[in-house]
This record gives C-alpha cells, structure tokens and sequence, in this order.
C-alpha cells in the first residue's frame, strides 16, 4: 500500500481520472498541493484569475467531453471561482474545482483568508465537500468525478483543509463509488417510446426543439437519423447548436428570444414539439402561456427536475438521450410532412429577403464581419462567443456544422467568458482552430488572459466586434427605455497596442473593405491574433422578441435604407 | 393551494440541513414547519416537511430534494392515511382562580401539566395539529407566555405500501 500525502492524492487520483491539463492559481492554502504538482504528469495551465481558471476549465469541459479541473486557493481565490461555477452549473458543464481551505483547528474562527466556500457554492455546484480527514479524501475526489459526469453533468467543488494536504494516509483509490441518493435514471419503458412513437406519427406539423442535452449525451448521430427518417424539422437552443448541422434542410437554426422568425413561427404553428435535451428556459420561450399553443409537448430529458418545471409536458420521457433516441427511431413512421415543410419554407423565403447581410451597405456592420469569418475559415472552428449583441450575432450568422462547434454562456449570459473558455477549448483540443468573437465590454472583463494566451502559445483568434458600447443594453435601453442611454457607452483601450503589449500581433479593421483580408491573415498566422472590428456603433440584434412578448408581437429588422 | 406532508430521508451528514433549507429559499417554496431527527437507520436522518402549495410546486420540491445527492428518498404522505403528531410546550398565565380551570382544561385534551410556577402553568400536548391549535386557541384567553411546538412528524400507517427504502 502506498502512503502518500493528502497533496499527492489529489494528483494521483486526478491522473487514475485521466486528468492531463488543470487550470489555477496558487496561492498558500494550496502550496501543499502545488509542492508536489511536478512530481505527476499534469499540465498546469496558469491563469490570471480565478473566474477565468474557472470558465477555462468549463471551455475544456464543453471541447473534449471531458471534465475540466481548476484550482484554486481558500478566501479570495475561492470566491473569484463563484462565477465561473455558476456559469458551468446553468450549462450543465462537468467541472472539478479543488480549493485550499484554512488548517482544520482554525476552521470557523475568521482565520486569514477563511470563506466557507461550500456554502457560499451549495446552490451553484451539483455537490461539494470540505474535507477535513485525509482518510476520506480518497473516495471524496472519485464520488467528485463520479458526479460531475454522470447523469446531468455539473460543477463539483471539493475544498481541502490545508493540514489536509500535509497528512498522510494509505492509498486505496476506490473502483465503487457509493452514493445511494444518487439516482440516475434508467431506460423509458416500451410503452412510453410507443406513445411517443404514436404522438409523432400522428402529428401533422411536428418539430424538434435540440438543446445542450444533444451534445452532452453524445447523440448528434442519433438525432439525425430520427430527422432523416421522421421528416421532422427541428429548431435548436443557443446551447443546442450543432446539435445538427444547420447547414441541414431539416435544420431551421436557433429559436427564441433572436432566432429567425420563421424559427419562433414554426414553434407557435406546431401540433407537436419534440424537446430533446433542452429545459424551455425563458429565452426559448418568452411569456409561458403564449408558448406553442398549438401544440402537444414530448419533453425528454435525463433530469426529472426539467419536466413541468415551466411548460407541463404531454408526455415525458425520462433518460439518456443516447439510448431513447435509437430506441424511438425505429418505430417513427417515414412521413413527408409535405405542407407544414412548404409552409416552413415560404415563411423562411420571406426572412432572407430581410436579411441585412444581403443588402448592399459599405458600412462595417457585424454580420459582415461574422459572415467573413465563416467563409474564411469554412466553419471548421471551435467558436467561443461572449454575451451580448456579439453572441447573437455570432449564432445568427455563423452556420454551425460541427459538433461542439460553438461554445457559449447561455444560462448565466456571463461576460468574460469567450476568452478563458477558448484557452481551455485550445488546451484539451491542440489540433482545433479556435475562434473568440466577443464585445469591446466582455472582452475587457477577462482581458488579463491575453498573457495565458501567450504563456501557454496558444494559436487562439480573437475578434472583437467593437461598438463603444454595452451594445445589448443599450439596444434594450433603444427599444424599452426611452433611448436613454444610461450606463452603456463604453470606452476602450486601443485593443491592438494592448495585444502587442503582450506579443500579440493585431490588427485594426474600421472599413467593411479591410475585413476579407483581416480575416484571412488571421487565417494564415500560426500563432494567436487579434482583430479589432470598429463596427457600426447602434447596430441592433433582429429579430427580437420582446421579453414577456409572444411570438406574433416579434420586433423584425427593419428594411435598411440604402446609403 | 393545500397542505403537504413529505417525508425524506437522507444521509447524515455536515451541511445536508443546509443544503434543504438554502433549496427551499432559493426556489422560494413556502414551507410551513421542517423536523429533522435521526431515523432507524444509523447514519440516515429523516425530515418531515409540511409546506402550502399547489399539486405542481409540490412535486417540484419532490424532484428537487431528491436530486441532492445526500437525500436518499422522498415521499408525498398526504394522501396516504398516516399518523401525523405534534408536540406543544404551553406556558399559561395561572393565577389562583384559573389554575384548576386550566388543569382540566389540560385534561380534556390529554395534556399533561409538566412544570408548576408561582404564577403559571406548563402544558405539554402532543396530538395531531389540529388539536395542538385548539388547545391553543382555548388557552390564548388566560396569557400564554411562552410557546413551543415542534412542527410534524408524520409516519404512514401499517399496511398502506409505500415504506420508506
Ligand atoms: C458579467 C456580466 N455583467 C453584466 C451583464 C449584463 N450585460 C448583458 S449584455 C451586456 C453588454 C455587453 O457589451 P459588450 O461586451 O460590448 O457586447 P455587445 O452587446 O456590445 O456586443 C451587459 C452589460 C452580463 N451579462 N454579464
Ligand atoms: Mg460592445
């Protein structure tokens, strides 16, 4: 039997896990454990803040599949996690954090960089443990793994008491885990994928709502077949993109609060929806009540929580999505659903002549600028995209093929999050081209990471979609609020001489003429660059459906003057 | 909007207590008393939860509870007919002409009188809800100084399933 010190189990049990990369911040509630990183072959990828260790773990998670592990020390280090946990919590993102905590003798008595961490993370993290007997710590990090990737995935917080790390213990890594109030569910029974079956043969204009449930049960493949073969049309979640290439004919892209007209059309048109992973967040949605009135619901998901949580389902189907679909798909009859599919069409038709990336502007406007970016690379990227106008833009006009093609902060809207989450993208997939699109104000919320960036040579490609503004605000302040633009004007540094002050090489692009090129130089650069896009100041995101507003009241893009 | 009895179970240990109250805050559910005490298992607790809601939030605290990992089972007993009791400590202004009156009073509803003082009277009820509140409604007229209860423990009765584990 091995002793070790709590320290070195920590590294051994996340090797035994498969961990190869962690990103963190050391600090003294964690020097233990520091002390003995070099002596295991884990990557430590330094970060320049902890929020940012935290959304680069949540991006490594959200790339490969795999869990993420960041680290952190007790008090401030801690704390500067919460964001980054909470964002991976909403997203359903497997996530370790292992934080130091103040020795076990001084625990509750304010000790120097003492926060109780666990409860401060209770609401935010899938489970958590203080751990204050190295005897435990053992089963602690496998339960931690266990948890974090099975069922519905999720932030795991594991805080270590720094007497902890320094004592020794005999090493048994546990094969079982034990946790008998965790239940996953298990396969429908025949009858219900029956019922399904039947509702979907019945129904004349059916769709399929994908969510984040698609990508994260791995069932891409499974999917398609039942589109293929049902003749179903399917919209998708933010989260849900690329759940099915929206490059399919099947696929009508993002629903919701910005997606296409003819998207919210088809939901509120439909006599049967079929939500596969997703949890009708408001966004989707808008006002409850007006939601999809035409039509019955099959709600399946992994998580019973999801079901009649805000719409009551017809039908609910509780499982893996990776093992329901194959079952249902075979007994989903081949039906043409040749009207409601014209229907579609015509209503689509008539969004394109609307679209704005069509109409002749010399202005630099940032579909422009999102639709060079496609053609240029051929979609083959990880996009990472920020929150905000630059987020919708970026799921709007980016035609996602790929799995796990485009990764953003959907439940939280978390700004700051583009930047760390593609460092963790680029780190657990080396061979991937990954693409930031991003605000000049979310871009500064992170902005520190650019020395990761170069740290860690990371051929990471930032554009930034630069309006001098808080742009989602002010165009809801535009819209709600009277024009009063309180609080959103914006200025910035001079983005490239910040990049090049970290050996970054930039460029600033303020004509539409200059973006193809721009574009394609960073195309061609081996290592990270910046692009910094002066964009038309008072662009707005359309179409829009207000919050609280249905469908039918829908803001459309107005038809753009020619200048 | 009605009243409901759950009953859960759950692992016994540091910040579970925790963990139920901060997902009742968080998710605003109106819970109208929580007992928690050991169960026959070593090492598993069982909480009793009376809350006001509607069919739909209730089941909601069901899943909810159920998914945090320490909680090992949950259980709607509403409609099951179970035993469901409360215990009252009643302190009550007892001046000599309403001391008798009170112990009788006491012995109606098969309270004991537990503590004497020179000027008032501890009673203990232990019954269903109901009768812990008339009880109390009897007595607000004397003075109640001091009140106690302990909010419900519930167990289904023998024969009717549903056993917990
Ligand atoms: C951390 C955080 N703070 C505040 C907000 C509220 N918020 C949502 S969008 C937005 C504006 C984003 O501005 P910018 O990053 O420049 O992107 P733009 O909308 O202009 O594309 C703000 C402030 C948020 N989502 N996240
Ligand atoms: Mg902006």
């Amino acid at each position: 039997m091995m002793k070790l010190t709590g320290a070195q189990v920590v590294w051994e049990s996340l090797v035994r896990e498969g961990v190869e990369t962690i990103f963190g911040i050391t600090g003294g509630a964690v020097i233990h454990l520091y002390h003995t990183l070099p002596e295991y072959p884990i990557h430590h990828v330094l970060m320049r803040h902890e929020q940012a260790a935290a959304h680069a773990a949540d991006g490594y998670a959200r790339a490969t599949g795999k869990v993420g592990v960041c680290i952190a020390t007790s008090g401030p280090g801690a704390t500067n996690l919460v964001t980054g946990l909470a964002t991976a919590y909403m997203d359903s993102s497997p996530v370790v954090a292992i934080t130091g905590q103040v020795p076990t003798l001084v625990i509750g008595t304010d000790a120097f960089q003492e926060v109780d961490i666990t409860g401060i993370t209770h609401p935010i993290t899938k489970h958590n443990y203080l751990v204050t007997d190295v005897q435990e710590l053992p089963t602690i990090i496998r339960e931690a793994f266990y948890i974090a990737r099975t069922g519905r995935p999720g932030p795991v917080l594991i805080d270590i008491a720094k007497d902890v790390q320094a004592a020794e213990v005999d090493y048994v890594y546990p094969d079982e885990v034990s946790l008998p109030g965790y239940l996953l569910p298990g396969t429908p029974s025949p009858s219900q994928l029956q019922q399904a079956a039947q509702m979907i043969n019945e129904a004349e204009r059916p769709l399929i709502i994908a969510g984040h449930g698609v990508i994260l049960a791995a069932a891409e493949d499974a999917l398609l077949e039942l589109v293929e073969k049902g003749n179903i049309p399917i919209v998708t979640t933010l989260l849900g993109i690329g759940a099915l290439s929206e490059a399919h004919p099947f696929c009508l892209g993002m629903a919701g609060m910005h997606g296409e007209a003819y998207t919210n059309l088809a939901l509120s048109q439909a006599d049967l929806i079929v939500s596969l992973g997703s949890r009708f967040d408001d966004r989707l949605t808008g006002q409850v009540d007006q939601f999809a009135r035409q039509a019955q619901i099959i709600h399946v998901d992994l998580d019973p929580v999801e079901i009649d949580k805000t719409v009551p389902a017809d039908l609910a189907v509780l499982g893996d999505l990776k093992e329901i679909l194959p079952a249902l798909t075979p007994l989903v009859e081949e039906r043409a659903h040749s009207k409601w599919m014209k229907r579609i069409r015509e209503w689509r038709s008539d969004s394109a002549k609307r679209d704005i990336v069509g109409q002749e502007t010399d202005e630099l406007i940032p579909q422009y600028v999102v639709r060079q970016i496609w053609e240029a690379t051929q979609g083959e990227v990880v996009m990472v995209s920020d929150v905000g106008q630059n987020q919708m833009w970026e799921a709007q006009y980016f035609v996602h093929h790929r799995r796990r093609g485009l990764l953003s902060s959907g439940g939280l809207g978390t700004m700051g999050f583009a930047l760390p989450a593609a460092i963790g993208a680029q780190t657990g997939c080396p061979d991937e081209r990954v693409w930031v699109t991003v605000g000049d104000g979310g871009f500064q919320m992170n902005i520190q990471e650019l020395a990761t960036v170069v740290q860690e040579k990371l051929p990471i490609k930032i554009a930034i979609l630069n309006n001098g503004y808080l742009g989602m605000v002010r165009q809801w302040q535009q819209l709600f609020f009277e024009g009063r633009y309180s609080g959103t004007p914006l200025l910035g540094p001079d983005f490239v001489r910040l990049a090049e002050a970290y050996g970054i090489p930039g460029i600033t692009v303020r004509e539409k003429s200059e973006v193809g090129p721009a574009v394609s130089q960073a195309v061609a650069t081996d290592g990270p660059m910046l692009m910094d896009f002066h964009i038309v100041q008072e662009e707005n995101v359309y179409p829009m459906v207000a919050p609280g507003a249905s469908v039918s009241d829908m803001i459309r893009r107005p038809v753009a003057t020619k200048k | 909007m009605e009243t409901h009895t759950l009953i859960a179970l759950m692992e016994d240990k540091p910040g579970v207590l925790h963990r139920v109250a901060s997902l009742f805050r968080r998710r605003n559910y109106n819970i109208e008393s929580l007992t928690v005490g050991h169960s026959e298992t070593p090492n598993v607790s069982r909480m009793t939860i009376v809350l006001n809601g509607d069919d739909r939030v209730v089941q909601q605290v069901v899943k909810q509870l159920s998914k945090l990992i320490n909680v090992i089972q949950v259980l709607d007993v509403s409609d099951q007919p179970a035993v469901s009791r409360e215990l009252a400590l009643i302190k009550v202004t007892a001046g000599p002409g309403t001391r008798t009156e009170i112990i009788e009073l006491a012995s109606v509803f098969r309270a004991r009188v537990v503590d004497v003082g020179a000027n008032s009277l501890t009673v203990e009820l232990t019954g269903p809800q109901s009768r812990v509140n008339s009880m109390i409604g009897l007595l607000h007229p004397y003075g109640i100084e001091e009140l106690a209860r302990t909010g419900r423990v519930a167990m289904v009765r023998a024969g009717n399933g549903n056993a917990l584990l």
